[in-house]
């Protein structure tokens, strides 16, 4: 790991006026993709900027939503009764990721965040288009076996998130509150957050240098009631999903009202499927509907030579979700 | 990952450890600052440290200062500056668990803290479980007792996790345990023999 100076921000625009002032420094919350990075070199910072001591907890009910401070972490937030009663696929997301020791130490901001495990990103030995711009992309003909198949581009098909969170948070409409140097805070729909590669895989967010996550606020439905986060992976626990699920359902008399789907592992973003909710609504709530919505998801998909697997298991898993939600 | 920035030189028998030893405790002596306060530590730490600086933490209930670089994680503090090399260095990426320790009664990856951003917080290592006196926490016990190990590597990690798992209330039943404890690897494949250490255990941590 490259040495770096180390400051502590006891104000909001202390940190982000360090970040604004220092194009090579990063905030640090709880470290675990962070530091991880660094020690591989893939990530380099001249300065770490601790924000661990801002303002941003606390998990709440406003007329908005549910509120989670940015820097709430993710073992606390995925038990909290409030998250588990109004908002499981939430709640799941959360338990079902990293280890009891990475969730004790993550914070929601800093998850949201986290960067794509494709194996050429984080070799240094590689070219990456992601980590350094124009040098290529060994993964279009290289193992891709846990890369994306819906949203991908010729220069990057990494699961540019790859965790389970802001699958959630991105089926159930999550919006993001994003402070910057000015002390100005702005809204940003997490649906609007991540950004497609095209040409730049290098900007995975909308974020600015010089802004900081303070919040996650998510609106309270029915169909976030009734909500499931489905995770299948390699081991049966401690491993990123090779698929995932976020789905929520509100059924009347055996009609779907309305319908949140999402997926994880098959884009190169936290992957809506907008065209499948509106398949679902006013349709019975039966395997058919679900079968039809599936089919719809993943129509587009562009599998590679080790990847294909991930067109049928993620329809078997956004069609298991909605069964059992829908129940 | 890097070593210390001041490479502890060898002594005339090739023994590292015993230099460290020794100047851990001779540096722990003429350094020990009083223990700062979270409130202390605010107006200590607000200006920005480059280089080596002097971190005082609280490990196993004794607070103790190095001087390091805010880039020496707790694991190599534990392990290169305090002389506690019960936590183990596995793959240093948070991935197998063998460094695990509690934090303010948390457990956690110390290969993927920070020193510097541990100071005003209390660390238990594999080393303050034990009673003085030398009796062994319910916990090691019932490792020993069911043979929960074989090279023993990741043993003070599984241990150390183990005893969190109980406090959390994860452990009531053999599946809940084998969730709550994948976060740490053990290539021996000991798992089952854990997983019966950590009922156990469970029943005489009140």
């Amino acid at each position: 790991m490259n040495n770096f100076s180390y400051i502590q921000a006891e104000k909001p625009k202390d940190a982000t006026a360090a970040k604004r002032d220092d194009k090579s420094a990063a905030f640090i919350a709880g470290g675990t993709t962070l530091l991880d990075l660094m020690k591989s070199n893939v990530e380099n910072h001249d300065q770490l900027i601790d924000v661990n001591l801002l303002p941003f907890r606390g998990i709440e009910m406003t007329k908005d939503g549910l509120r989670i401070g940015a820097l709430e972490r993710m073992s606390d937030v995925g038990a909290h009764p409030l998250v588990a009663q109004q908002f499981p696929a939430v709640a799941e997301s959360l338990l079902l990721a990293a280890s009891a020791q990475l969730r004790n130490m993550a914070s929601i901001g800093g998850n949201v965040l986290q960067r794509t495990r494709c194996g050429y990103f984080r070799d240094t030995a590689f070219p990456c288009n992601k980590r350094e711009p124009g040098t290529g992309c060994p993964a279009l003909e290289g193992d891709n076996r846990n890369l994306a198949i819906l949203g991908t581009s010729e220069t990057c098909i990494a699961t540019s998130y790859p965790g389970d969170l802001s699958v959630a948070l991105t089926a159930l409409d999550a919006v993001l509150t994003l402070e910057n140097s000015k002390g100005k805070q702005r809204q940003v729909p997490i649906t609007k957050f991540y950004l497609l590669p095209g040409t730049t895989p290098q900007r995975e967010t909308v974020l600015e240098s010089d802004e900081l996550i303070v919040a996650v606020t998510i609106p309270q439905t029915a169909a976030a009631r009734k909500s499931k986060y489905l995770k299948v992976r390699d081991r049966s626990s401690y491993a990123y999903a090779l698929v995932s699920a976020a789905v929520g359902l509100e059924v009347q008399g055996g009609t779907v009202r309305a319908a949140r789907v999402a997926l994880g592992g098959v884009g190169t973003q936290p992957w809506r499927c907008f065209e499948a909710e509106k398949a679902l609504v006013g349709k019975p709530a039966t395997e058919a509907t679900f079968r039809a919505a599936a089919e719809l998801a993943l129509r587009g998909a562009k599998p590679r030579e080790h990847n294909a697997y991930k067109i049928e298991m993620a329809k078997n898993t956004l069609v298991r979700a909605l069964s059992e939600v829908a129940v | 990952m890097s070593a210390p920035t001041t490479p502890a030189p060898l002594n005339p028998d090739g023994s590292r450890r015993t230099f460290m030893k020794q100047a851990g405790g001779f540096l722990g002596l003429a350094l020990a600052p009083p223990f700062l306060s979270q409130a202390e530590r605010l107006t200590a730490l607000s200006k920005k440290v480059e280089g080596v600086s002097t971190i005082s933490l609280k490990v196993n209930g004794t607070v103790r200062a190095i001087r390091a670089e805010p880039r020496v994680t707790l694991l190599d503090a534990l392990r290169e500056y305090l002389d506690l090399t019960g936590s183990k260095k596995g793959c240093d990426h948070g991935q197998c668990g063998a460094c695990t320790v509690l934090v303010d009664g948390k457990r956690v990856n110390s290969c993927l803290t920070l020193a510097i951003m541990t100071q005003g917080k209390e660390v238990t290592t594999i080393e303050g479980l034990a009673k003085e006196g030398g009796e062994l926490h319910p916990m090691q016990a019932a490792f020993l007792k069911h043979d929960g190990f074989q090279c023993g590597y990741c043993t003070p990690g599984q241990i150390m996790s183990a005893v969190a798992c109980v406090q959390e209330g994860h452990a009531g039943s053999e599946a809940e345990v084998r969730e709550w404890m994948s976060g740490n690897l053990c290539r021996c494949s000991a798992y089952p023999n854990i997983t019966a250490a950590i009922l156990e255990a469970k029943g005489q941590m009140g």
